[in-house]
């Protein structure tokens, strides 16, 4: 599947991943993230249930601490 | 073209590093109304970055904030909060604002903010700061998009004992913040 991360085009092997998956493949180990798919924001709790199909626009931000 | 920024109005989440050196730029420049809010008091180790005074050590941060304001635009409105943010909060108090800015330390209360506003308040900009800790790597910071949501920051700068948050990289980076509002706003009118 062909999907948009983070603005920027991406292809996957599989026609459907959830998002710990997608964490996993493209090896997000981070633990502050803020996800959206489709605009739609994705709680951490809804990571494992999230199927992310092609043509889905995906945000995945990752937060560190300093300010 | 600056007198139309003299009725906006900014949210300032967290007075610190990003947020009282984001404050000041703006009210530099001229902007309305600046509604500033954080729980915290100076602590001496704060002024290795955050706009603040040796002579303030000990007072509310929003309080030394609006005053180190005053002296420097007396026309700029400022709203204080002395509080802790959080989810059921943040809407309430930045309802009124054009731009919100996140100026948070701890990475769980940008998410926090961040996820706030997404989800109750789609509508608003929020202008975030995340990864600036250290030094050097000036070409490494940057700004990224998502709809209404700017990212300001190297994204991976995360502080630690050997990699602290020092004035030259956090002012960096609260100056691309209140340079990107000033964009937003210009880009409103």
């Amino acid at each position: 599947m062909k999907i948009i991360l983070n603005n920027t085009e991406e292809h996957f092997e599989n026609d459907a991943l959830t998002i710990s998956e997608i964490l996993k493949l493209k090896n997000f180990v981070f633990k502050m993230l803020v996800i959206k798919v489709n605009n739609v924001l994705i709680k951490k709790n809804e990571y494992d249930n999230t199927i992310v199909k092609n043509g889905d626009d995906l945000m995945i931000l990752h937060l560190v601490s300093g300010g | 073209m600056l007198t139309k920024i003299h009725d906006k109005t900014i949210g300032i989440a967290g007075c610190g590093g990003l947020g009282s050196n984001c404050a000041i730029a703006l009210a530099r420049i001229g902007i309305g109304k600046l509604i500033i809010v954080d729980f915290d008091s100076i602590d001496r180790s704060n002024l290795n970055r955050q706009y603040y005074f040796i002579d303030q050590i000990g007072q509310p941060k929003v309080d030394a904030l609006e005053y180190n304001i005053s002296r420097v635009n007396r026309d700029v409105e400022v709203i204080k909060h002395q509080i802790k943010l959080d989810s059921n909060n943040i809407p309430k108090i930045f309802k009124d604002c054009d731009v919100i800015v996140e100026a948070f330390d701890q990475a769980v209360m940008k998410q926090m903010i961040i996820e706030t506003v997404l989800s109750e308040m789609p509508d608003k900009y929020l202008v975030s700061g995340s990864g600036m800790a250290g030094w050097g790597n000036n070409n490494t910071i940057e700004t990224k998009q998502f709809d209404k949501l700017y990212i300001c920051g190297d994204m991976v700068s995360e502080i630690s004992e050997t990699l602290p948050p020092l004035a030259p990289r956090v002012g960096v980076v609260a100056n691309m913040q209140a340079n990107q509002v000033l964009d937003i706003l210009i880009n409103l009118m």
